[in-house]
């Protein structure tokens, strides 16, 4: 039972249904869709683009992303979470996930500097349990086999 | 209990360190407290950097840009007291754990020390909160490569080091 004079919980928004979100990702193989709905992937300019089973997440220039000025590069930080990101998208829409799979733990080594120029990323789902879901994350620039980071993570799905 | 800034000298280099990363100004990130053994930083909430939208709560992404930062400003503080020289040193690895989603609409903070630095590597742990120390959001260790000093550029040390006195080693 609802009571209406009690004020109302603050974050909850119950409007964005994730696995809407999602299923309309894939039948429009538009999950530029998908990104709109989360702020971040925006900060940073992200998108993605499918290829069959594979999706390829970009990274594009953008000055604001920068953390060294002198090289430039890229801020470790910003790389970190544009893998994330791709990481909790491959999985929404491989799982068809009715929510936004948490992050548990986040591990990245970084292999090269990153440079003021477009970044991809490709995710592999090591494996997926009941609870929890192991996701590897490859990161590049010019060359696909010369990677800049590599990272792996942990998420809670439900 | 607001600590008074003068107690920890770095706090003015490594504020203007942060403020060189352009990453840094647009997330709106702001050091606290540095010094040569703790580096204290604070991000402020903003609608721009949510990563959950059904529930407002800010992407893991931001939380390692900020862990990031606060190593390695630590790095550069700890390089800076113990050989007076500026070095900006790159990150190696960097492992973040959360331990629980930062509530929305408050600021979230970064506390790092760099404890350990050996000739080529300085290693790193850093706790995120909000309330407390006590009640960390996620908790991070991190390696940082050190290079040489001739690596950062003039305009870059210029920025950072201004008209600052040398940093006397006791």
């Amino acid at each position: 039972m609802t009571d209406i004079n009690k004020p109302s919980e603050p974050a909850e928004c119950p409007s964005l249904d994730v696995q809407d979100v999602v299923k309309r990702a894939i039948e429009l193989n538009d999950y530029s869709y998908l990104l709109a709905q989360v702020p971040y992937s925006q900060f940073i300019g992200m998108s993605v683009a499918r290829f069959g089973d594979e999706m390829v997440f970009k990274l594009p220039a953008k000055d604001d992303n920068i953390g060294n000025p002198v090289l430039p590069a890229i801020h470790g930080g910003v790389i970190a979470g544009f893998m994330e990101m791709s990481a909790i998208v491959q999985l929404m829409v491989f799982m068809q996930a009715k929510k936004v799979p948490k992050i548990v733990d986040f591990s990245i080594d970084y292999l090269r500097a990153g440079l003021h120029q477009d970044t991809f990323a490709e995710c592999k789902i090591t494996r997926q349990g009941r609870r929890v879901a192991n996701v590897n994350i490859n990161c590049w620039q010019n060359n696909r086999k010369q990677l800049i980071a590599t990272a792996r993570a942990h998420f809670l799905i439900d | 209990m607001k600590i008074n800034s003068d107690f920890f000298p770095l706090t003015e280099v490594a504020t203007r360190f942060v403020n060189q990363l352009a990453q840094c100004r647009r997330l709106g990130l702001s050091v606290q407290e540095a010094s040569e053994h703790h580096v204290l930083i604070k991000l402020p909430y903003s609608q721009d950097i949510i990563g959950y939208p059904d529930t407002g709560v800010i992407h893991g992404g931001v939380i390692t840009t900020l862990i990031d930062t606060t190593c390695g400003t630590a790095v550069v503080c700890a390089i800076l007291k113990k050989y007076q020289s500026l070095e900006i040193s790159p990150t190696l690895d960097l492992r973040v754990d959360y331990m629980k989603p930062a509530e929305p609409n408050k600021a979230v903070y970064a506390f790092a020390e760099c404890y350990r630095l050996s000739s080529s590597v300085a290693f790193t742990r850093a706790i995120a909160y909000q309330d407390s120390i006590d009640e960390p959001i996620a908790h991070a260790v991190g390696t940082f490569m050190r290079i040489s000093p001739e690596m950062v550029g003039e305009d870059f040390r210029q920025a950072l080091m201004g008209n600052l006195p040398e940093v006397k080693n006791d």
